[in-house]
């Protein structure tokens, strides 16, 4: 056999944008789940953000607006959620469920007339002497603006959990909602704040599959990313930079297999297709059994201010 | 301001009325969006939730058919309750429902082409323990080191489609199916097949097994030191440990039971209506289920008539799409608003609203 | 609404409507994907289309999307029959066991599947010969690929997909002997994003020309950024990414065929047959050959192109032999229509082997 075809340095290159979509969303649903709320609709908010941007791409000739108007469709999608769970009190897994198929209803009958359709891209950005450089340059700075987008917005996600006052509270209201009540925070205001984050987040990964991965718009495109992103959340034991290393993960393991068959390796694709998730519980339960519970305390469970 | 307060007991007028008013709800919303799609909404209403029950072109093949599709989401709903209730919160049924159907058609496929009366008892047996088995693995994970089963379970069903990917292309395939992925039918072979109890009646013994277990739960929910000791660990798990109820058991308990229950709708399925296994003969099930759980507010009857809700929806979807010519994605968001909706008014059945100053708590 | 109602009882399913001379024929079709893929499902479309445009008020189409193969299958090809369709088209290899099991309890509605193999009274099957229009993309890709390595996208493992890549193979082998074939099995037939990466992975890894058996258009848009790779439309013409990188395409077009059944059933001559169509009759079309193909290569596809619609040429004339080196074909000898339903291996000088 012989590898000798794969190059490496456009492995890693592939592997960043590929991984980018579900980067994106994971992050979001990384905040959403430190506050304390499940919010299983991930997938249905990606797809509305992939047909809301290319729709606004198409129509004003521009991405970026297309990116910009993708995230604020799945944020505004995300607060049906949002109002449903905390104000209405519904169940989280069940409503999440429920948003998964309004997104999914929605944006085939908002994408029917963009089928078949062209857009404009996001052009690669140019950094100058970075791009030139030999191997790294190739490699980390030949992307377009949407891929260090997503890297700054991890590190935002990190600065913002771990040295703010904001975050602090967040992260109360996620670990003990109640506790947080008594200290007198918001704990509602705060998740459909992290909500809204969470659904813009989202709709910026689908935008990124409708605007550059792919680049076009088809029904049901996003095709399980949104689960993924999921599954990468808990990978990640709900730590912003371990989500990204999970990303890359999720998203290096198809492409590396990919380039397998396509160096012509024989691939259990079935085993490999599935490992991504194997290794997922895996770190689960060492990270388990070590005694740390990584999950935020009151994940899931509703809270009333009267209880 | 309006505010929400904690009903001392739970509303009974509105425990009836809260559905009712959501599907009023879901009716307007629903009718304008086929309105806006130029579909007539009286009619687009009418075909999805009466024409299965009453047109006569249909209903005598339609209101078998929501039997059918309802029994696999009862039985997996109904076990999914029981988790739910105790505070577990199994969402891998469908992983379940698949490994119980590949475990149940390969038991019997390795007896083929015998005709022995115990194939089929044999099948729902290994199609239970496939389930169940599948359950366990969160089940222990959650027991020995608390891990997280929301999680495990859910990563367990994309592992059980890998797994049925392989196999309907592998191990499991049709020797004289030319090649194609995919089992041999089941359905076709007497021996294997689930087939309909009473004619053009939809009963068969998926749908027997997802009313005896809507009776069972009842009875073990209501009259039963177990569904006491699974509601006390759900509603006050600090007093149910109090009281001497081991956790531990309680997990292995509901997890199992909706894992067995999954794994059995599942070989149902693929032993009748689905007919073989393939690579995407689940539809999702597994998924519905949670939705029709909550529906019915985990209780069996509420489960019961959430399923048949669910299934009618569906049914008259199709016909929506068949006679009006609407597209399938309008009936997924028409499903979308109907659980919003019924999950939005359910607040009123255990909150009330309250005007005025908003009470420190 | 139709006025044939049935009998609401258990007879419905023997039951049937007489045909009435005003009464428009009723055409059924069930999809297994949305309209909107881009691929096959919207080729079926475009032949229910062209079924009303050919027939006007003469007939009445119904249809249902994204059918998911399985128990939901019977129930929608009954509900179609109970709806007083008259010839319904099952667009899916997957919908075979629940045609038969519908057809039998319909009598008097005659039933199309697509891919299948059994058939009855009432049903028929019909396929299209697409490893003729892959040889045509075979000799184009070999012609124009100068890192002689041409990457295929294949979706699953069936005897469909593995007839085109044989297909493709041969006819690349043969105008150029230093060819390579990477192929990258995506177990699916439809992910934009998925089939994106695979185009990708090909080719980084020195492919020049990209063969798909999926069904999306993102492997297209990805050998355009990608530049310099050329790429062929499956299933529809793709003809957006057109004149490159799509320099041509295989097209399903099933609407000929369409109105020639629908035609059967109003004329009262329909019978239970087996079609397996091509070139020649039109159900596999070759989309333009676009100007990126150097003038004698497109002149060389056409005459295949002419020569298979003939009948003159088989894309399978031995001698061929089977990967391992034993012989298939002799001399001379072409394939019989038995072992290319099933076949199920690589022709010699491909590598890798079959999954599973």
């Amino acid at each position: 056999m012989d590898f000798g075809s794969i190059n490496p340095v456009l492995l890693v290159a592939s592997v960043m944008v590929s991984a980018t979509p579900i980067l994106l969303a994971a992050i979001g649903e990384t905040v959403v789940e430190r506050s304390g709320v499940l919010n299983l609709g991930v997938e249905g908010m990606m797809i509305t953000g992939a047909v809301v941007g290319f729709a606004v791409a198409v129509n004003t000739g521009d991405p970026a607006s297309g990116f910009a108007a993708a995230a604020l469709a799945s944020a505004v999608l995300s607060l049906t959620f949002g109002v449903l769970t905390q104000i209405f009190l519904s169940n989280q897994v069940a409503t999440g469920l429920g948003l998964t198929l309004v997104g999914l209803g929605l944006s085939s009958l908002i994408g029917k007339p963009y089928e078949g359709m062209k857009s404009p891209t996001l052009p690669k950005l140019d950094l100058g002497p970075l791009s030139d450089l030999p191997v790294v340059g190739r490699m980390l700075f030949s992307h377009d603006i949407m891929v260090y987008l997503a890297l700054g917005i991890v590190a935002l996600v990190w600065m913002f959990l771990k040295f703010t006052r904001a975050g602090l509270i967040l992260r109360a209201a996620g670990e003990n909602h109640d506790a947080a009540h008594a200290l007198g925070y918001h704990v509602v205001r705060v998740r459909l704040m992290a909500i809204f984050f969470g659904g813009a987040c989202a709709g910026l990964g689908g935008a990124y599959l409708s605007l550059v991965r792919v680049p076009q718009w088809t029904e049901g495109m996003t095709a399980g990313a949104g689960w993924i992103a999921l599954a990468i959340v808990v990978f990640a034991s709900w730590r912003p930079w371990r989500v990204l290393v999970g990303a890359y993960l999720f998203g290096g393991v198809t492409v590396l297999q990919l380039n397998l068959q396509a160096a012509g390796a024989d691939v259990p694709v079935a085993l490999l297709s599935a490992s991504p998730y194997l290794v997922t519980i895996l770190v689960l339960v060492i990270i388990s059994a070590r005694g740390a519970h990584a999950a935020p305390g009151s994940l899931g469970r509703p809270f009333h201010a009267s209880q | 301001m309006i505010a929400l307060e904690k009903r001392p007991q739970p509303s009974r007028g509105w425990l009836v009325a809260a559905p009712l008013l959501a599907v009023v709800l879901t009716m307007l919303v629903g009718g304008a969006m086929f309105a806006a799609l130029g579909v007539d909404p009286v009619e687009a209403i009418r075909t999805i939730f009466w024409d299965p029950l009453f047109n006569p072109q249909f209903a005598s093949y339609s209101r078998p058919q929501l039997l059918v599709k309802a029994g696999p989401l009862i039985l997996i709903a109904i076990g999914l309750s029981l988790g739910f209730r105790a505070g577990i919160w199994n969402i891998g049924a469908e992983g379940q429902y698949i490994m119980g159907a590949i475990c149940g058609a390969g038991a019997g496929l390795a007896f083929y082409p015998s005709e022995s009366l115990l194939i089929f008892p044999l099948m729902a047996l290994a199609g239970a323990l496939g389930g169940w088995a599948w359950a366990m693995i969160p089940a222990l994970f959650k027991t020995r080191f608390g891990t997280n089963e929301i999680l495990v379970s859910l990563m367990l069903v994309y592992v059980a489609e890998s797994i049925l990917a392989s196999v309907s292309s592998g191990l499991l395939r049709n020797p004289e199916g030319m090649g194609f992925p995919g089992s041999r039918n089941l359905a076709q072979w007497d021996a294997a097949a689930n087939r309909e109890l009473l004619a053009n009646t939809g009963m068969h013994w998926g749908v027997v097994a997802a009313f005896v277990s809507v009776i069972l739960a009842y009875v073990l929910m209501s009259r039963h030191v177990l569904g006491f000791n699974i509601r006390l660990s759900g509603d006050a798990p600090r007093a149910a440990r109090f009281a001497g109820v081991r956790p531990a058991r309680i997990i292995i308990f509901c997890l199992g039971t909706a894992g067995a229950l999954a794994g059995l709708a599942g070989l149902f399925e693929v032993a009748g209506p689905a007919g073989q296994i393939s690579i995407d003969f689940n539809s999702g099930y597994g998924f519905t289920a949670i939705i029709v759980a909550f529906l019915g507010r985990l209780h069996p009857v509420g489960i019961l008539l959430a399923g048949l809700l669910m299934a009618l929806t569906y049914i008259g979807g199709e016909l929506a799409q068949l006679m009006l010519g609407v597209p399938g994605a309008s009936i997924q968001l028409f499903q979308g608003m109907l659980l919003f909706f019924l999950l939005g008014v359910d607040v009123f059945t255990n909150y009330r609203l309250r005007l005025g100053r908003r009470e420190v708590a | 609404m139709n006025r044939r109602t049935l009998l609401a009882s258990a007879a419905i399913l023997a039951a049937a409507p007489a045909f009435a001379q005003d009464d428009p024929v009723k055409v059924g079709f069930i999809y297994v994907g949305p309209i909107g893929d881009g691929g096959w499902t919207y080729e079926h479309n475009e032949g229910r289309l062209a079924v009303e445009e050919h027939f006007g008020d003469q007939v009445e189409t119904v249809y249902q999307e994204s059918v998911p193969e399985g128990a939901d299958a019977v129930r929608a090809i009954t509900q179609m029959a109970l709806s007083g369709a008259d010839i319904i088209f099952t667009t899916s290899f997957g919908y075979m066991d629940p045609t038969i099991e519908v057809a039998a309890n319909f009598p008097d509605v005659v039933f199309e599947h697509a891919t299948g193999y059994k058939r009855a009274e009432n049903v028929s099957t019909y396929s299209a010969r697409f490893y003729e229009g892959r040889a045509i993309q075979g000799h184009i890709a070999g012609a124009m690929t100068e890192s002689n390595r041409i990457g295929y996208i294949a979706s699953f493992p069936i005897p469909e997909v593995i007839r085109g890549i044989n297909s493709a193979y041969i006819h690349a082998k043969k105008v150029n002997p230093d060819v390579e074939f990477s192929i990258v099995w995506a177990y699916t037939w439809f992910d934009p994003a998925k089939e994106a990466d695979a185009a990708r992975a090909l080719i980084e890894n020195g492919a020049d020309v990209i063969l798909q058996h999926t069904d999306s258009t993102a492997p297209q848009a990805a050998a355009q950024e990608a530049g310099d790779v050329i790429t062929f439309g499956q299933a529809s013409d793709m003809a957006e990414y057109a004149p490159e990188p799509r320099v041509s395409s295989i097209i399903d077009n099933w609407a000929p065929y369409y109105i020639d059944r629908v035609q059967a059933v109003i004329d009262g001559t329909w019978e239970s047959q087996d079609v397996w169509y091509g070139i020649d009759q039109g159900m596999v079309e070759i989309g333009e050959i676009t100007d990126a193909v150097p003038e004698d290569v497109r002149e060389q596809a056409l005459e295949m192109k002419d020569a298979i619609a003939a009948g003159e040429y088989h894309p399978f004339t031995g001698p061929i032999n089977r990967q391992d080196g034993s012989e298939w074909l002799a001399e001379g000898e072409t394939a019989d229509d038995g072992t290319l339903l099933g076949m199920d291996f690589y022709v010699e000088g491909l590598s890798g082997e079959i999954p599973n």
